[in-house]
């Protein structure tokens, strides 16, 4: 008899943890950022309850500075699958217009998204949310359970993280506690690019290469995606062939140049580069101990 | 990602996918300690496989030269471990899940430290292994670390050992050393039952024996790790197996369909096969094996699917589907290895959850047989288990589940238990067998009822349970209601903890284990007499939540009131009636509640009486007043 494949097996595993957590939470929730991983995770959401639609809603943590092409993508998906999508905005971010230029990456990031995620989990009382994450993505992800549980603060403590095994996951939790589960976890970067290339999976047109305006800054390339986007005296976009490796607000996310516009070429380039997909992440450049305090302030 | 190595990638990227695509995959463990090298293991499969990046290599390279223990040169240990403060204290105390890939195979490494007092944490690594590698330091040989290694491996499962003598370049490669080394290990693993042992000479440091043959071997005819680990044929024993597939979901959305979701745990279903759902013992045929991509003509274990029936039998999560041929055994008590993991000890019969496949039950476990020292393998006597020890325990469920022993299917007979406060994993289990009497003493169905019972007593009956300090006034209450429930024409009873102990709890004391004991005898009783259809007052201490929250489920939600006698302890001393406080103080009463014992707080009581502003009399009908309106008792 012929074995499973490792992504009919990653596969499975992924369906039954989504499928236990929605037979244990009592509101669970899947945080959609409109990235690949998130593709991933919702195809697979489709999967695990198929014939029925995924019995939870999709929450987008949305910050007004994603790509425009994102929102575009998001709409139309969740439209095309009917879901029900919920965008939420921090309103105090809102009111005090927190954006990446004044405020800085770490101000933005911190109040958008991590503040804006408490907010929206505790508005809609969810006391589970599916992320997308990969162990493999950071070293102190590596040790991050697949259920994970975090305190009525939305703190992550890893003293208390409970021990996983075989196929039991333990979801239980106090009143006001939640947890995150990450059916991802033990998924790499290039064990996505092969499913979705197997199954065919929609992404966003951000991460095909394609003449795009960008400005060079840092040694980084920053797309002006609108006119919010504030020009240094004599910078001037220049229309390039680029291409984004990781999706995120678009004045903290790096443009790569290519010409790799089919799934095949971005899958061949990724094999061939040398650097690692968060590099292209503003928010982890500081020290490499930064994601883990990141996930203690209750950042995903 | 920089495995540039493979030339397909550039040339024929299709063909590569497909390769890929195409890929089995391996999870395995790392057992050994820092000293053994096993840290610089894994970094150096992860190096040796490309899978380390630039700007990770750029890290590895000023942190080798800041912290690493090379001398300058690269330290592949300082790849794989994680969180800052276990970097601070330079060590990993926990299991952390590293990846890499060949064309053949992709691999998922539990990574677990070594060391005696993290047997929680091999066990949960190894939990999900097909293979685990053992590291030997060649200038050791075997040493008790070994012998626990293997004997965790041996207990959880793994059929795949691999024995890696490392550090042979420190003993100048000698064939001697490592001969002697596998003669001794093999005598040893034949002893606890290992069979297949592949046994290899390397240098992880040096590169020897990694990814190919290393000349510093030549004597060496054996595969390098790479090669054995892509080839091993993780014979998976459950396809072979009976089908079996726990319900994790109904799938219901609309009134045409009724699908049953779980993954296959074990052997392989077909359309047409007839099945059976446990623990009702229904029977019927599957239908379909419904997918997202379509149905499938079969479908092994592994895979996620969706079940279909032929008839409209009931199955719901927790539910497990098995060949109606070959049916899991249905048991409510058993004996089980039993690993303890948390701070606290067991508390023996102590009600717990218990979970295993998609269903959590009440469990309590009886004082240990024996504890295993996992150095000797001797068996002790042991009154609990505590962090990181291993036993062999009975264990008692309040309801039947479906099962298989853990050596013939490790989803069938592995199990966690849970904290019911605290909700925390305190344990993982391996079910041996179901106790015979399990299996001979039979439930006899009665045909008077309950309700039957408690119409012809013309009430509702109900568990009135009082919990508070000694001297808080529970029995003084409870005697008041008694006697007002009788004024009304009820049929009570009244358990008074101190009268118990001159009978049905005589033989028992005032420990933690004695008092859970105590306690859940006195359950047992109230739900008989509830079940004789009285209204049964119960007053005892009580101290813990989880043994109150045990008789709450026990009786039944909707039959059960719980009175906080709220008492400060310093009116309680103070009244002292029976002069136990005294006693206490005096230090001639060990365990006492409220002095040096705990009194858990109840935190949502159904009535909560205040005595000091509250008279025996008003409390009563207080409760009384509960016990009639809402129990229309």
């Amino acid at each position: 008899m012929r074995g499973l494949t490792h992504l009919q097996r990653l596969e499975a595993e992924s369906i039954h943890i989504l499928r236990e957590a929605v037979a244990e939470a009592e509101r669970p929730v899947m945080l959609y950022s409109v990235g690949k991983d998130s593709s991933v995770m919702l195809r697979l959401a489709m999967k695990a309850f198929h014939p029925s639609k995924p019995p939870f809603p999709l929450l987008h943590v949305d910050t007004t500075w994603k790509f425009q092409a994102m929102y575009e993508f998001r709409d139309k998906l969740t439209a095309e699958l009917g879901l029900d999508l919920i965008v939420y905005r921090n309103p105090e971010c809102i009111e005090k217009g927190i954006n990446p230029f004044d405020h800085g990456s770490a101000v933005h990031t911190d109040m958008w998204k991590t503040e804006g995620l408490k907010q929206a989990l505790d508005l809609y009382r969810f006391d589970l949310a599916f992320g997308g994450a990969r162990r493999d993505e950071e070293k102190s992800r590596a040790k991050e359970r697949v259920f994970s549980i975090r305190s009525a603060q939305h703190r992550w403590d890893p003293k208390r993280q409970r021990p996983e095994l075989w196929r039991l996951y333990n979801a239980r939790t106090a009143p006001g506690e939640s947890v995150r589960v990450f059916p991802l976890s033990n998924w790499t970067e290039l064990d996505i690019w092969l499913y979705i290339h197997r199954e065919q999976i929609p992404i966003v047109p951000l991460y095909y290469a394609a003449p795009r305006p960008v400005v060079e800054r840092d040694g980084t390339l920053i797309m002006v995606d609108d006119d919010r986007m504030p020009l240094e005296p004599g910078e001037e976009p220049q229309l390039r062939s680029v291409r984004f490796r990781t999706l995120g607000c678009y004045p903290l996310t790096g443009a790569i140049e290519s010409e790799a516009s089919t799934l095949t070429g971005i899958i061949q380039e990724m094999l061939l580069t040398t650097t690692s997909e968060r590099q292209g992440r503003v928010i982890d450049h500081d020290s490499s101990g930064s994601m883990e305090k990141k996930k203690q302030e209750g950042y995903f | 990602m920089a495995h540039v190595a493979n030339e397909l990638v550039a040339t024929d990227i299709e063909a590569y996918l497909d390769q890929h695509e195409h890929k089995s995959m391996l999870r395995f463990i790392t057992c050994g300690s820092v000293d053994d090298g096993k840290s610089t293991l894994i970094g150096r499969l992860l190096y040796d496989t490309k899978l380390v990046f630039e700007d990770h290599l750029a890290a590895l390279e000023s942190d080798s030269k800041k912290v690493g223990t090379q001398g300058g040169e690269l330290d592949f240990a300082l790849l794989v471990d994680g969180l800052a403060a276990e970097r601070e204290q330079g060590i990993t105390i926990d299991v952390a899940y590293r990846f890499f890939s060949t064309e053949r195979r992709k691999f998922i490494v539990a990574d677990t430290p070594g060391h005696e007092q993290y047997t929680r944490n091999m066990v949960t690594g190894g939990s999900t292994a097909e293979l685990a590698v053992i590291l030997i330091d060649a200038r050791k040989g075997v040493l008790t670390q070994t012998r626990r290694h293997s004997f965790l491996v041996s207990l959880l499962g793994i059929r795949h050992v691999v024995l890696a003598v490392n550090k042979l370049d420190l003993v100048g490669y000698s064939e001697a050393v490592f001969r002697d080394i596998e003669a001794d290990y093999r005598t040893f693993a034949e002893e606890i039952g290992l069979a297949d042992i592949v046994c290899i000479p390397m240098s992880a440091l040096r590169g020897d024996n990694i990814t190919g043959p290393s000349a510093n071997t030549a004597w060496y005819r054996g595969p390098s790790l790479i090669d054995y680990l892509e080839s091993v044929v993780v014979a998976d024993d459950v396809h072979a197996g009976p089908f079996r597939m726990p319900v994790q979901w109904v799938n219901r959305p609309n009134l045409d369909f009724r699908g049953f979701a779980g993954l296959i745990v074990g052997g392989v279903v077909a359309p047409g096969d007839r099945v059976r759902v446990l623990p009702s013992g229904s029977e019927t045929t599957v239908s379909s094996i419904v997918t997202y991509d379509g149905e499938l003509d079969r479908a092994v274990a592994g895979q996620s699917v969706t079940l279909t029936f032929a008839d409209e039998v009931d199955a719901s999560r927790g539910d497990v589907i098995v060949a109606a041929s070959a049916p899991a055994g249905i048991a409510d008590e058993f004996e089980a290895h039993l690993v303890w993991m948390a701070e606290e000890p067991l508390v023996p019969n102590r009600s717990y959850l218990l979970k295993i496949g998609a269903r959590t039950v009440g469990a309590a476990v009886d004082q240990p047989k024996y504890k295993v020292n996992v150095n000797t393998l001797e068996h002790t006597a042991a009154k609990t288990l505590e962090l990181n020890e291993i036993g062999v325990c009975n264990i008692y469920l309040d309801r039947a589940v479906p099962f298989d022993p853990y050596t013939a299917n490790r989803d069938m007979g592995g199990f966690i238990l849970i904290d019911r406060l605290t909700n925390t994993t305190v344990g993982a289990g391996m079910l041996h067998f179901a106790l015979r009497r399990a299996q001979n003493v039979h439930w006899q169905a009665i045909e008077v009822d309950r309700e039957a019972r408690a119409a012809l007593k013309g009430q509702r009956p109900s568990v009135v349970w009082f919990t508070g300090l000694s001297g808080a006034g529970k029995s003084t209450i409870a005697n008041v209601v008694e006697q007002k429930l009788l004024a009304l024409g009820r049929h009570t009873y009244l358990l008074d903890g101190d009268n118990l102990r001159h009978g049905l709890t005589r033989d028992l004391g005032f420990t933690t284990a004695d008092r859970v004991e105590n306690i859940r005898r006195t359950a047992e009783v109230a739900a008989l007499m509830a079940d004789a259809g009285l209204i049964v007052l119960v007053s005892l201490i009580s101290p813990y939540r989880a043994e109150r929250q045990m008789a709450r489920e026990l009786i039944g939600d909707g039959a059960f009131l719980e009175v906080f006698v709220d008492t400060p302890l310093a009116v309680a001393e103070e009244r002292d009636r029976k002069g136990l406080y005294a006693k206490a103080r005096r230090g001639e009463l060990p365990n006492f509640t409220g002095i040096d014992a705990p009194y858990e707080v109840p935190e949502h009581p159904d009535v909560h009486i205040r005595t000091p502003d509250m008279s025996p009399e008003d409390a009563a009908d207080a409760v009384i007043a509960q016990v009639l309106r809402e129990r229309g008792g």
